[in-house]
């Protein structure tokens, strides 16, 4: 009965009233993706290595800001950057964009540091040796021996760490920020209606989603198994001598 | 050459090497022999101190090389190592495999250090691998590129860790020529091995270990033809 009411009264052309509350949302959600995913890599990096040190002044801080990230809600920690964090050092709201992103790309890193540390330490610890015994310092040995061959092997979580932060993006809808979810809430709030705003919402993420591991499959494609460059994009290989 | 004085390594609890003294020459080729487990590989790593020394000495040219002043990569560009598992970069091809360390850590020009790369590719039999791919070559081509990357550094030192332990027997033998004639050239050598015959041939001295102290030492006619000890006689009467 529900579904056959439902479908009578469908009214998909409220959704096309607010279309570009929509591709606003899908813009936003991208960029703060985006930029969160990005930050996220290179924060991660830092900190995965930090993981490894065994100098303790890097090592716990390492650890401590990982265990934070990873047991505290995201959403938690939106609310704290967004409301306490960058208020109290800059003395003023920076909008939610900055807010969201910073809060996605310092959570993201330490989910991406733990991928990171486990990737450099599955390589064979001959690697690091024979760089070592060649005189390379341990820094040198990292760039060009250890990681090139471990950022292969993180290539699968790292991806799907990236469909997993587009769908967490929509929690910064909690501080006003204009991404898909919001357009959603706002359809629903103007209509009354939830069906189809969040139908809308879901469908724009699945697809978004679906473009994205579409993408992974690519790269790890590119990546999986030969380290002998293809004849025909050579782009794709990594920690090449010159 | 290489003076070692009162080694001593342990892991943990575990003591694998229990007081080694031992002095290499230039251009000296020695072998060490012993069973499995009686630490010939943990000694040949200590050289380079890629196994932290527990106590003891060793200087390599008069340079203590555990000593928290002496840089040990500078150390490290003087000493080329040989792995049993070849340790290739898989990520590279033979060619950056080889110029990759004098490149980067000798500061050598691409063009230079490719020149030396071809030579020693040439001199290791494997011009034409250039661009070869480790996984592409066999487990005697990739120990032979491993050995012309260790020379790229040009190396006073050449250390062996059981170079043909993990080699098919039909490939030992290319392996065992390349490490001939850089003894006839008078490359200085420390060889881990099982390979008697080249023990036999090639060392100007071999030292036979176990369980962690040098039981023996001598020339290959004094250590193969009367062995003293009966542990090297025991050790010798199962592998020849």
């Amino acid at each position: 009965m529900v579904v056959i009411d439902f479908l009578d009264n469908i009214r998909f052309d409220m959704i096309w009233n607010y279309k570009e509350l929509f591709i606003r949302g899908i813009w936003v959600t991208l960029s703060l993706t985006a930029v969160g995913y990005i930050g996220g890599v290179i924060f991660g990096l830092f900190l995965g290595i930090g993981k490894l040190s065994k100098k303790r002044w890097v090592y716990y801080p390492s650890k401590f800001y990982v265990d934070f990230f990873r047991g505290t809600p995201l959403l938690v920690q939106i609310l704290l950057i967004h409301t306490a964090l960058i208020p109290s050092i800059f003395g003023q709201s920076l909008g939610f964009f900055v807010s969201g992103a910073t809060a996605l790309m310092l959570n993201c890193a330490a989910y991406n540091a733990e991928i990171i540390r486990a990737g450099i330490q599955s390589i064979e610890k001959g690697q690091m040796e024979a760089a070592r015994s060649l005189g390379m310092p341990r820094k040198e040995a990292m760039r060009y021996i250890v990681l090139p061959q471990a950022i292969r092997r993180m290539v699968p979580p790292l991806g799907n760490e990236l469909i997993a932060l587009l769908k967490d993006s929509s929690l910064v809808t909690v501080i006003a920020a204009t991404d898909i979810l919001y357009a959603g809430k706002v359809v629903a709030g103007a209509y009354q209606r939830f069906w189809e705003p969040y139908i809308t919402a879901a469908i724009l993420y699945l697809i978004l989603t679906w473009i994205f591991t579409k993408l992974i499959t690519y790269v790890e494609k590119r990546y999986s198994n030969s380290y002998i460059p293809s004849q025909r994009r050579r782009i794709f290989s990594f920690g090449r001598a010159s | 050459m290489i003076k070692i004085k009162g080694l001593h390594k342990s892991f943990g609890e575990l003591k694998v090497l229990k007081g080694i003294d031992c002095e290499i020459s230039e251009k000296e080729v020695v072998c060490v022999i012993g069973p499995s487990g009686s630490g010939k590989s943990t000694f040949l790593r200590c050289i380079n101190l890629l196994e932290d020394i527990t106590d003891g000495e060793v200087y390599i040219n008069d340079v203590k090389v555990n000593d928290p002043t002496t840089d040990i990569n500078e150390i490290r560009k003087e000493v080329g190592m040989v792995f049993q598992q070849f340790n290739l970069f898989p990520h590279m091809n033979v060619l950056e495999n080889i110029t990759i360390a004098p490149v980067k850590i000798r500061n050598m020009h691409q063009v230079e250090a490719e020149d030396l790369a071809y030579q020693l590719l040439e001199k290791v039999g494997l011009r034409d691998k250039a661009h070869a791919y480790p996984e592409q070559l066999s487990g005697g081509q990739m120990q032979r590129v491993a050995i012309a990357r260790a020379l790229a550094m040009k190396p006073k030192v050449m250390l062996f860790d059981e170079p043909t332990s993990a080699l098919d027997p039909e490939m030992v033998k290319e392996v065992l020529d390349v490490m001939k004639q850089l003894a006839l050239e008078g490359m200085t050598m420390v060889v881990v091995t099982h390979e008697m015959g080249f023990a036999r041939e090639m060392g100007d001295r071999v030292l036979f270990m176990d369980e962690g102290v040098l039981v023996e030492e001598g020339t290959p006619s004094e250590v193969f033809g009367q062995p003293k000890s009966p542990r090297t006689q025991d050790f010798l009467s199962k592998v020849l």
